[in-house]
């Protein structure tokens, strides 16, 4: 079942909408615009009707599948449900529609809710105070990156040109030290998966400006030896970097900040159960201690105690600047801000707790049937692999795929590289002992025919609207938009 | 509220067949000294009905763009959009899936980048354009980026009529890259020539320019485009997507990559965010693209279906190779200018467009008829214009304000040399009656 | 898999010497490593490297690698047929799937060089 381009439904003459007659007195563009600049030929936009359209978007919608369709064990990425209710209230005219630029006193609403959730976070992360400019994850760490070489350039320290990353880190963390114009360096991990200490202190030296680390690490583990980490760093001068990725294994539990770290990044699209919109808008708040916070980016939110009036304060010399046009993604902060209010402090740790119940439970489950390499409690994410199924030539990819058939959504695959055919499963809070029940067996069910019937598992799927597809075709030929025919 | 399905009973059967005790067990390998060990300091929790009423009367001490008539713009613009994009967006097999990493159960995100690339060429002429951008700052920082590795240059030119927070975001990223970024000055509200002249040279990267420009005039883009082409530095411009509809594409006049903000079509301003930039270049640069592309491929039957493609730039491949870090885009966002694109129309698309600039125009001539107050600039312009008021512009603000009315942007804090100037935006949403009202209230004042 | 004919470097390319000019590509073991390789990104003509430098970038689907020349000199060609056809590298990797070719400005770095035998034997030992 494959729908056609919006394109190819067009006929030409058909309206999708109309605007009010002008009512003001019309003149023709060469009487407003030099000759030269008017457009020709026009866009060839597709002409569509109202009715067209829906269907097309409601049969398009249809081919997705989304944390409302079903379980979405994504690991890394929480893919936990989205209450409908933010979603009214980002909608909130009041919120919806705003202008940046509106006067102060027209905005006190929304200061409030970027100030109270500057508070909330800082208090969920042991930060000092949070910025919400970033608008996503990767653009969290590029922020803190800049705010880590602001504060050593302010220091007169040009030395330091070096990021640390762990070889079990995200793609992102390297690649924003790199953008960041950081060499960033690698180093091992311990066979527990954690930061190898003799490695590190081998690495760490008066070129380091920080170090970059998500804990919980990629494995779903609990680095124990976090405090000695940042010692270690701190000891040659560097800082500390939280990735917060895995924020949803701990909160309430333990805070970056009182581990030692001096920056951390949030997604409020993971832990703070706003949706991921399919690969956005997200956001990526960025917390600091308090000896980082003049560096942060232009404006904060403050609060006049005298007359109790919320405004935006940019007379802040230091700061990196801005990293984003206006506040940020304002309307993704609403959804973040009405979830911690709506589950409160002891909903956030009552979440976190049962990621890491329902993760445990997963794990020990699934490690029946396929291999598990680190075999310890997990947080809120483990890794297994199909090793058991290596001599029927059944890959990681195949395993995935044939999930697809039975109506989930694979686990993040191939990540971290440090495991071989590595499959990462998040299963988060929010879902049930039922639904985790029934996802076992259908695992299980899998690894039989891995054993039993490898063909059904390598040339899966058989039930989705398309099937595999030559991602090899696409890439050397890459097709990128649709072509007028005429 | 609380989302957590499972009830105390499920908890110990599962903590029984893990072989635990209590919920504790579960972190005791973390150290006692970093576990927090007592409540977050945070509010209690609300139930539904509490929330909404607390969050609506925290909303309700906006004043918001529907109940008062606005004319700011800069950047963030009121147009009309049509009442089936909320009715998509809510269409939780959109909103609710994550980035489309397994193609066979993501074909409904997929089709949905892949039209609006298409819209984005079709728009601005280019020949490729990406799955989005963050928003038009950060695109244009990104395409700064792009234009020094390809041409292995680290100085940019950037007008000074392009948007101060654009240029902001730009000084900010340069600063962490070492890209040095040099402003050219302007005339009549327009891109002084003649500095650009004197400052470009074969050691620039790209010159960069926002059209319409920031003051809502018309650039002179072909003889700007000439004098970056005659120095091999890239032709980058900020477009209005919006104003495409009756001005003429960047690719007619040669600019290597056009960004801009595609939050027009379909998405409520939103205090700001969340926008979406879309970001479009020619084929020689694709694969130097940031961000998420959507290429169309056949599945093992033969059937068209759509995945990523050229991810091999992306940095879950090139990790520390990487020229940007970005691994998201503003699908839903991006879906909404789709929805809204197509619901336009080819005709639908020039007549938004037309309706912007004569209300626009007409607007500045009722204005410009108050005594006391002039137009700054004589360049054309297409939706947004600068009018100089004898009066402080920030009591005439005041004054519209108690009319229900929020004026148009200030300058002068931008722009210290335009006291009491005034950057005022008018679209189609706005009426005649609308329009008379705000000049007569401002008239009132003088 | 490995001609005789060839020299090899630690970076798994191959050169093919004749006079004081010389071809470049990648091996049949790089060239397995990557898989289908969809893009490939060569050096224009006339540039000059030092040995060791990067001089252009292959493209998989799932991987990228940059590609070093083993010695110093001057681009005097580039295969441009791999702009249009990159999978001449999978098919042919020593024949149509060549890279550049560069006019060598040391001779004696060629001596830094494995021959087929000692290639397959650093093959064994990376494993």
């Amino acid at each position: 079942m494959t729908e056609p381009l919006i394109f190819e439904l067009s006929k030409a003459g058909r309206r999708g909408s109309t605007l009010p007659p002008m009512d003001v007195p019309e003149k023709s563009l060469d009487e407003m615009l030099p000759s030269e600049e008017i457009r020709e030929k026009p866009a060839q936009f597709p002409e569509v009707s109202e009715v067209d359209i829906v269907r097309h978007f409601t049969r398009l919608s249809q081919l997705n599948h989304g944390v409302d369709t079903g379980f979405y064990p994504l690991g890394s990425c929480t893919m936990k449900y989205n209450p409908k209710v933010n979603e009214d209230m980002a909608r909130l005219p009041g919120f919806a529609h705003l202008h940046p630029y509106q006067r102060e006193e027209t905005i006190q609403g929304a200061l409030e809710l970027m100030y109270e959730s500057d508070k909330y976070l800082s208090e969920i992360t042991g930060m000092s105070r949070v910025t919400l400019q970033p608008a996503a994850g990767a653009h969290g760490e590029l922020t803190g990156l800049m705010i880590v070489k602001k504060y050593h350039a302010d220091r007169g320290d040009h030395k330091r040109t070096k990021v640390i990353v762990p070889d079990s880190a995200h793609g992102t963390n390297p690649a924003t030290a790199a953008v960041c114009g950081y060499d960033a360096v690698e180093v091992k991990s311990n066979q527990y998966g954690g930061v190898d200490i003799d490695a590190l202190k081998d690495a760490v030296n008066d070129e380091t400006a920080a170090l970059m680390l998500t804990n919980p690490n990629t494995l779903g583990l609990f680095d124990e030896n976090i405090e000695e980490i940042a010692k270690i760093v701190h000891d040659a001068g560097g800082l500390v970097y939280y990735d917060g990725a895995n924020m949803n294994a701990i909160m309430g539990i333990a805070r970056p900040g009182d581990m030692g770290f001096d920056v951390v990044h949030l997604n409020l699209h993971k832990t703070f159960a706003t949706p991921h919109g399919g690969g956005g808008p997200g956001s990526g708040p960025v917390g600091v201690k308090d000896f980082l916070v003049p560096f942060l980016p232009k404006p904060l939110v403050e609060l006049h105690e005298e007359n109790n009036q919320y405004f935006l304060d940019y007379d802040r010399p230091k700061s990196i600047g801005k990293v984003k046009g206006y506040y940020g993604n304002f309307g993704v902060a609403v959804k973040a801000y009405c979830y911690i209010k709506g589950v409160g402090g002891e909903g956030l740790k009552h979440a976190s707790e049962n990621a890491v119940l329902n993760a445990n439970y997963l794990m020990r489950a699934l490690s029946k049937d396929y291999y598990l390499p680190y075999d310890q409690t997990c947080m809120h994410e483990f890794i297994v692999t199909p090793k058991p199924y290596k001599d029927q030539g059944v890959h990681t990819l195949d395993i995935a795929k044939r999930m697809l058939d039975f109506g989930y959504h694979p686990p993040t695959i191939y990540f971290p590289l440090i495991v071989e055919e590595a499959m990462m499963f998040e299963p988060t809070e929010t879902e049930s002992k039922e639904t985790l029940d029934d996802f076992i067996q259908c695992m299980s069910d899998i690894a039989k025919e891995c054993a039993e019937n490898p063909e059904v598992v390598t040339s899966a799927p058989h039930t989705t609207p398309v099937g595999r597809l030559d991602e090899v075709t696409a890439a050397r030929k890459p097709d990128l938009k649709w072509k007028p025919s005429n | 509220m609380n989302y957590v399905p499972n009830t105390d009973k499920d908890r110990q059967e599962m903590l029984t067949t893990i072989g635990m005790s209590s919920m504790d067990d579960l972190f005791a390998h973390i150290p006692d000294n970093v576990k927090l060990g007592r409540a977050l300091k945070l509010p209690h929790s609300l139930s539904e009905l509490e929330l909404v009423r607390h969050t609506q009367n925290l909303s309700k001490q906006n004043s918001n763009l529907e109940e008062f008539s606005s004319f700011l713009g800069a950047g963030s613009y009121e147009h009309f959009i049509p009442s089936l994009v909320n009715h998509m967006l809510l269409r939780s097999e959109f909103y609710t899936a994550y980035t489309p990493y397994q193609p066979e159960i993501s074909q409904g995100t997929l089709q949905a980048i892949y039209e609006f690339q298409s819209l984005i060429c079709e728009l601005t002429g280019m020949e490729v354009a990406n799955a989005s951008m963050y928003d038009v700052a950060t695109a244009l920082a990104e395409a700064a980026s792009l234009a020094s590795g390809q041409t292995r240059k680290n100085k940019i030119l950037v007008s000074s009529t392009v948007h101060p927070e654009y240029r902001q975001v730009m000084q900010t990223y340069a600063e962490a890259q070492g890209l040095e970024i040099i402003e050219i000055g302007y005339s009549n509200g327009m891109t002084d020539l003649a500095e650009l002249e004197e400052k470009v040279s074969s050691d620039i990267a790209a010159v960069v320019v926002q059209q319409p420009n920031f003051f809502g005039c018309i650039e002179q883009v072909e003889k700007i485009s000439e004098i970056a082409k005659k120095n091999k530095a890239l032709y980058v411009t900020a477009v209005d997507p919006v104003s495409l509809g009756v001005l003429r594409s960047p690719a007619a006049y040669g600019a290597d990559i056009v960004v801009g903000d595609a939050q027009s079509f379909g998405n409520p301003i939103s205090f700001g965010g969340p926008h979406v930039g879309f970001f479009a270049t020619t084929k020689k640069l694709m694969r130097k693209m940031p961000g998420r592309i959507v290429g169309a491929t056949v599945d093992d039957n033969g059937r068209r279906g759509f995945v990523l493609t050229l991810q091999a730039r992306e940095q879950h491949i090139r990790r520390e190779k990487a020229t940007s870090n970005i691994c998201s885009n503003q699908a839903l966002a991006a879906l909404a200018a789709t929805i809204t694109m197509v619901t336009l129309g080819k005709e639908g698309l020039k007549e938004m467009a037309t309706q912007c600039i004569n209300k626009a125009h007409y607007t500045y001539e009722q204005l410009t008829q108050i005594k006391g107050v002039t137009g700054k600039f004589n360049a054309p312009f297409f939706k947004e214009f600068v009018v100089q008021s004898e009066k402080d512009i920030e009591i005439v603000n005041s004054g519209l304000l108690n009319e229900n009315i929020f004026g148009g942007f200030p300058l002068e804090e931008y722009y210290p040399e335009l006291k009491n100037s005034s950057l005022l935006c008018v679209t189609e949403v706005k009426t005649k009656q609308q329009l008379d009202d705000m000049v007569n209230a401002w008239e009132g004042l003088a | 898999m490995y001609p005789k004919d060839l020299k090899y470097s630690k970076d798994h390319e191959w050169m093919k010497v004749d006079g004081g000019k010389a071809k470049i590509g990648i091996t049949h073991y790089a060239q397995d490593a990557l898989g289908d390789v969809v893009f490939v990104e060569l050096p224009e003509e006339g540039t000059s490297f030092g040995a060791h430098e990067g001089i252009g970038v292959i493209e998989s689907v799932k991987a990228v690698s940059d590609v070093y020349t083993p010695v110093s000199g001057e681009i005097v060609a580039a295969n441009e047929d791999l702009l249009d056809a990159p999978e001449l590298i999978n098919e042919d990797p020593y024949g149509k799937g060549w890279l550049v070719e560069i006019e060598l400005n040391d001779a004696a770095q060629l001596e830094d060089l494995m021959n087929a035998e000692e290639y397959e034997e650093f093959l064994k030992e990376e494993e």
